[in-house]
């Protein structure tokens, strides 16, 4: 019997569970993350010498449906050029089945990492919209990605924001917004009239109603509870609002138990009120009283940075008054100087 | 706290692919009980063995002895019948019974006359010791580790074994000896995971053997495909329930089976 060295031992490991990317042009240098889906690996390009992004299946034998969902990810992030998704260079099937596609790679961290390092309120703010947007974007073209959560949004090393991981998105077939609807109706990868089949197949099951696709506290009731039909990008917009929550309170849901939320203000009293609003708005409960796409929530973001009044919050008459004069501050001294002036000069003249 | 995603469906398992030999020992059928023995004996004499002389500094003559009275007295004894896997894995199981076996042999220097007069099973003690004098690292981890990390070699060789003697059957020996020229020619490996292997190249193996790229690229992935399979059947073999199984193929290959 053949005696096997560590070495050996750490290279058949390797083969027993690694993609083989030998007949490709890519090489793989290290592994970067993992989810129940795939693997993503960051990888040398031979021919164009430059470092990129992989993500293939986890295991050849994950079945038709993982593979499916797979190209249709690759798909789905190509079409939409967005400077907040990353790009897809690549896709394709490995001789083990194993479907995978190359992007570009890009240097950072999760929301979560950038959260954990406490910038301010307003920081946190601006990266939301901007993650926002790039939903905003998705929408617009007609796809819900059913799986927004802290992990999935990176913040580059440039401040950048990227949503990633587009593998359960759903495309709404019914689209008629002012984008243009993605239309994923093949699978060009699938070797033979058999495997299309079963490609096909894979990715019809994979709306089958009733099945729970996202993550736990990040999905909306109406996705917890499988109702695929009834999806719309208002789903997104819960997942939103919990992301929004974490923002403000540097709380993850979930970590409390089945109790409800407290609400924004009551874990961070530096956050206002119309802020809180905002993110119970795009959190509630019933999906018609939140905001109706990723667009509407990015722009009720960009009015609190810019301390404009919001849809979701109506200021009393003391709140008004001093949002006027805050924003007429220099207006109001003029004025304030101006009197007291006046009452100078009138003053001086009757002593 | 790390939150995964569900995708829900049903295609998220391995197929179940033979029996598992630790249930085997407890079936009422004498030649299902044999196989199981025999395939535990084989998966674990070597590990066995090499703990003995490693971990209990035992002699080379003084090991083999004691392995195959461990062994024999496991099987008259039915000890691995007795293994419950709500407590431990079956390997950890094995180790136990080895270590309990051994202080209790050295204490009562019983384990010559134990050994004599039983059945001896056919073990080839020159090889485990001839790989005993190969270069190890066993002062950099504990016995345990020890154990594992030699149950996990023999775990692959007895898995390329199968593998040559599957394609041997198949009459396909050409896939065997592609993977023996790109995978198994240890001196062609990288020393380190971020060095850049010294490997054969696909377009050099097909110039070798006379094969087109893509035969190479299709023979070597089949063969690793099958690879996979008998190292996975081999574990599901060794292990009791579907629980350790899919704990096992976690920690042994990072697989998630579910």
């Amino acid at each position: 019997m053949k005696w096997i060295s560590d070495k050996g031992l750490k290279h058949l490991l390797a083969v027993a569970n690694d993609p083989d990317f030998g007949a490709t042009k890519y090489r793989l240098l290290e592994e970067i993350s993992h989810g129940g889906m795939g693997t993503v690996y960051r990888a040398l390009d031979t021919e164009l010498n430059r470092e990129i992004a992989i993500k293939v299946m986890r295991q050849p034998e994950a079945g038709a449906s993982v593979a499916a969902r797979m190209v249709r990810e690759a798909q789905i992030i190509a079409r939409l050029e967005h400077p907040g998704i990353v790009p897809v260079h690549d896709v394709g099937i490995l001789a083990d089945g194993r479907v995978f596609y190359a992007m570009k790679l890009v240097r950072g961290g999760r929301l979560d990492d950038y959260a954990a390092r406490n910038p301010g309120i307003k920081d946190r703010l601006r990266k939301f919209q901007a993650a926002c947007e790039a939903v905003a974007f998705a929408h617009a073209h007609g796809v819900i990605h059913r799986d927004l959560k802290p992990q999935n949004i990176m913040i580059g090393s440039f401040g950048e924001v990227l949503v990633l991981d587009w593998g359960v998105a759903k495309i709404n077939a019914g689209h008629q917004a002012n984008g243009n609807p993605l239309e994923i109706d093949t699978l060009p990868l699938a070797k033979g009239k058999d495997q299309a089949a079963r490609f096909d197949r894979a990715a019809d099951h994979e709306t089958a109603q009733g099945t729970i696709i996202g993550t736990q506290h990040y999905m909306s009731p109406e996705q917890a509870s499988g109702e695929v039909a009834r999806l719309d990008e208002r789903a997104d917009v819960y997942a939103l609002g919990v992301i929004l929550y974490f923002l403000l309170t540097n709380r993850t849901p979930g970590t409390g138990g089945d109790e409800p939320l407290p609400g924004p203000r009551e874990v961070n009293p530096k956050v206002s009120k119309a802020a809180e609003a905002v993110c119970l708005k795009a959190k509630a409960t019933a999906a018609a009283s939140r905001y109706a796409n990723a667009r509407e929530l990015a722009q009720e973001v960009a009015r609190l940075l810019d301390e404009e009044p919001v849809s979701a919050y109506r200021e009393n008459a003391l709140e008004l008054a001093g949002r006027w004069l805050g924003r007429n501050r220099l207006l109001v001294l003029l004025v304030l100087a101006y009197l007291v002036m006046r009452i100078f000069f009138i003053l001086t003249a009757r002593g | 706290m790390e939150q995964d995603t569900d995708i829900g469906g049903p295609e998220h398992r391995f197929p179940e692919t033979r029996h598992s030999a630790i249930e085997g020992v407890r079936s009422e059928n004498v030649e299902q009980r044999a196989r199981a023995v025999t395939t535990i004996v084989e998966s674990y004499w070597k590990p066995v063995y090499k703990y003995i002389r490693i971990k209990w500094g035992a002699a080379n003559e003084d090991a083999k002895d004691l392995t195959q009275a461990f062994f024999t007295i496991a099987i008259e004894k039915h000890y691995f019948a007795g293994y419950d896997p709500s407590k431990a894995s079956f390997q950890t199981f094995i180790r136990t019974c080895l270590d309990r076996f051994i202080a209790n042999q050295k204490k009562s220097e019983q384990r010559l006359k134990r050994g004599g007069g039983q059945d001896h099973l056919s073990l080839d003690f020159n090889e485990a010791e001839s790989e005993l004098s190969l270069p190890y690292h066993v002062s950099e981890i504990t016995p345990e580790e020890y154990f594992h990390r030699e149950w996990v070699r023999h775990l692959f060789a007895l898995a390329v074994e199968g593998l040559r003697t599957h394609f041997d059957e198949l009459g396909k020996n050409v896939h065997f000896q592609l993977f023996e020229a790109y995978d198994l020619r240890e001196d062609l490996l990288g020393e380190a995971e971020t060095e850049t292997p010294a490997r054969v190249s696909y377009s050099s193996l097909a110039k070798d053997f006379g094969l087109s790229i893509s035969d190479v690229t299709n023979h070597l992935a089949a063969t690793r495909r099958e690879f996979r399979k008998i190292v996975l059947t081999k574990l599901r073999e060794l292990t009791a329930s579907d629980n350790e199984f899919e704990h096992e193929a976690r920690s042994l290959l990072g697989l998630k089976i579910k």
